[in-house]
């Protein structure tokens, strides 16, 4: 079982991660595709097994909330480092959809956004292969503060400085 | 001006330790190139032809003294002894070492200063007219708003990693002096009628391979909205924006594939959806803003006007001098004095540290400790006594920095070109020098008056050449460095075009001799002395300039 982090700790990954062609176990917890999803709900949310899904970083939120809502996990993709979309779906199912489940990053996870990851509302970074854990973790707490809001709650801080004034 | 409080003080601190850590994993090879290079861009580092080249990022051009000599050291510790000031007001190293540079940004952090977001596709560096504060025509000083934004963009967690470098600028009087028309995001501070204080915004300009004049978004946004309203905007291009072509990643391709209605339509509905209390400013956070922003303690008896009159008839260079470089201030006895960087035959925007730490010295001396970058790659001294300016000039004078220019011909906008950067097709440094060293004659410069020649070595445009009165742009032609010419651009001028192209490109060897027709053709052509390069190239259009440029010379007949 490969390891990720989870809630700022490092963690066995308790999800299996589906291709759209793999046969559906009868018990467990699996992430598949929003197609998938969307095309074989009644026996992915019939039998035993716990559903996470993943969407695409072209997805609009404002779409495919209604299907997503009740789910577990919702995985989000950096397809590539360098492409920011998905910083903009998580802050938006945190802030103004308010899920409340795992929200995941995958694909090419580096420790290198993993802080503003976390900002946009990720607790869940399945790394790419080649990344350290340990530095990972670290990452998530390299810088001490920050300017402005995002999903985690800090005050921003020309609202801290209207205390101090 | 702005000075940092602990929160600031913890982020910068912490970004050279980040930055810090990154090289190191660079160079024990744990992190690859590509990746490396989108981090290390967002600290203002690139990899140049002949060297790296660090952006160091200065915020609204705003720069103190102990800032200035910070400067200076850099240029003589990690480089070859001088600076490079750019459009983005920021400054440029070209020769540091990539081991050196956590150094230098640790050395930056010192004073305040750092170079995160000077690069990359992020929210680059805010930038504002040079003369916030103390121009007479400025509604409110621009500057608390720029600090602001400053803040709100500085390592933002959702627009971190754009389609494409993001440019904000901001303008608070008639006169856009901060040319906010071509940026990404362009913040006209403005009344309404009931004598509000807020905002036009424009989105969507921007010069490169297609220059394009921004697009008003937004009529009158009230004052505390602007946080929530740029967030909207930089959603809607994080969403939309392209990612599979480089050259077509700019928002200004969303609103043009989009259209301006639909742009404008998915802008106000993201902000009408942005209902965060913790974005919006109150009055109280702006007027805090504000008092790092107050008023110097001006002098009563700045004024010398029999003084100020008895240098001019006494010494023709300084008179030069004091009618180019000088720009009205709002408070009586005081000038805000421009130094240019544009000498005859030298590289435009250049600096070197002893002239660094001499303006540190200047600025301490006349005017309460600080300078500014312009626009137009020249410093400025914004408070300064008028009974001071003789001494000033005499001082700046010796250090090379009183050429008497500003604005005029010789005054060129040019990218570092193909000397430095590995973008460019062109040079740009030797067209500038070639077209300075034909109209160095002050009279002639004089007669021709108000001309703003921009150069950029390639389609990228960091010479702004589609906003120049008149714009070069280089061009590579099977190996050959070439040039097309465009007339009747502006930005910061009275009213914002794109130039027009003249025809086919010239050759290196042709093109001052082509600016030098051009200038003859406005010359005969003006209506009076007073008609302006602009005026009269409205007034006469393409035609007599295109036939001028293009005819043959005299010699080039002989020899057919």
């Amino acid at each position: 079982m490969s390891r990720i982090i989870r809630n700022r700790a490092i963690a066995a990954d308790d999800y299996t991660t589906l291709a759209d062609d793999a046969p559906l176990p009868a018990m467990g917890q699996v992430i598949v595709s929003l197609q998938r999803w969307r095309a074989e709900r009644g026996a992915l949310a019939g039998g035993g097994l716990r559903v996470g899904v993943r969407l695409a970083n072209t997805d609009d939120i404002a779409l495919v909330w209604a299907d997503v809502r009740e789910r577990p996990l919702i995985a989000l993709e950096w397809p590539k480092f360098a492409d920011g979309r998905a910083f903009t779906q998580a802050r938006l199912l945190r802030t103004r959809y308010g899920f409340a489940g795992e929200l995941r990053a995958v694909g090419d996870v580096a420790r290198d956004q993993m802080f503003y990851m976390r900002r946009c509302g990720i607790d869940s970074f399945a790394p790419r292969a080649d990344q350290d854990l340990d530095g990972c973790l670290a990452a998530l707490t390299e810088l001490s503060d920050a300017y402005q809001p995002a999903a985690d709650g800090v005050v921003p801080v020309w609202q801290r400085r209207r205390r101090h004034a | 001006m702005y000075r940092y409080d602990e929160i600031d003080q913890a982020l910068v601190n912490d970004r050279v330790a980040q930055f810090r850590d990154q090289t190191r994993r660079f160079l024990d090879g744990s992190l690859s190139e590509d990746e490396f290079r989108g981090l290390r861009l967002r600290n203002g580092f690139y990899i140049q032809r002949f060297g790296p080249m660090l952006r160091v990022s200065i915020p609204y051009g705003m720069l103190n003294a102990p800032q200035l000599r910070m400067l200076a050291h850099i240029a003589r510790k990690y480089d070859k002894g001088y600076g490079h000031f750019t459009t983005r007001t920021n400054i440029q190293y070209n020769w540091p070492k990539l081991e050196q540079v956590p150094d230098i940004l640790a050395d930056l952090a010192t004073v305040q200063m750092h170079a995160i977001q000077t690069s990359g596709n992020c929210i680059r560096n805010v930038t504002t007219d040079a003369l916030a504060g103390v121009a007479r025509d400025e509604i409110v000083d621009p500057r608390p708003y720029c600090e602001l934004t400053r803040q709100w963009a500085s390592f933002h967690p959702e627009f971190n990693w754009l389609p494409r470098k993001f440019k904000i600028a901001f303008s608070a009087s008639a006169q856009d002096r901060a040319a906010t028309v071509v940026h990404d995001i362009g913040v006209h501070i403005r009344r309404n009628a009931d004598g509000e204080l807020g905002y036009t915004i424009y989105a969507g300009g921007g010069l490169g391979r297609m220059p394009i004049l921004a697009t008003k978004v937004r009529d009158f946004l009230p004052e505390g909205e602007l946080l929530p309203y740029c967030e909207a905007i930089l959603r809607v291009y994080n969403r939309l924006g392209r990612r599979d072509n480089i050259h077509r990643a700019r928002i200004k391709i969303v609103v043009k594939e989009h259209g301006a209605d639909k742009f404008r339509q998915l802008v106000e509905e993201e902000y009408a959806r942005i209902d965060d209390p913790a974005l919006r400013l109150t009055a109280e956070d702006i007027e805090r803003m504000r008092a790092h922003f107050t008023a110097p303690a001006y002098a009563a008896d700045a004024a010398a006007p029999a003084s100020f009159a008895q240098w001019r008839s006494t010494s023709s260079r300084f008179a030069a001098w004091a009618r180019r470089n000088l720009k009205a201030h709002r408070v009586p006895g005081y000038h805000a004095v421009m130094v240019s960087l544009k000498p005859i035959g030298g590289v435009t925007g250049d600096c070197s540290h002893v002239q660094l730490d001499a303006l540190a010295e200047l600025a301490e001396r006349y005017s309460f400790g600080e300078i500014r970058v312009t626009y137009d790659q020249n410093l400025l001294l914004a408070d300064v006594r008028e009974r001071d300016l003789y001494a000033l000039w005499q001082q700046l004078d010796a250090q090379g920095l009183a050429t008497p220019n500003i604005g005029l011909i010789t005054d060129i906008i040019a990218c570092p070109g193909l000397d430095f950067c590995s973008l460019a097709n062109a040079g740009s440094i030797g067209v500038s020098q070639d077209i300075q060293q034909r109209f160095e004659d002050l009279d002639y410069q004089y007669d021709v008056g108000e001309l703003r020649i921009k150069i950029s070595g390639c389609m990228n445009g960091c010479g702004h050449h589609s906003v120049g009165h008149i714009g070069i742009l280089g061009v590579d032609k099977h190996g050959e460095e070439w040039y097309q010419v465009t007339l009747g651009g502006g930005a910061g001028d009275d009213v914002a075009a794109l130039g027009e192209r003249t025809g086919p490109a010239i050759a290196r060897a042709d093109i001052a001799e082509a600016v030098e027709r051009i200038v003859q053709v406005y010359l005969e052509q003006r209506g009076s002395e007073d008609e302006t390069f602009l005026e009269t190239f409205r007034r006469v259009g393409m035609a007599p300039f295109k036939a001028r440029i293009y005819a043959e010379s005299a010699a080039e007949r002989e020899a057919a």
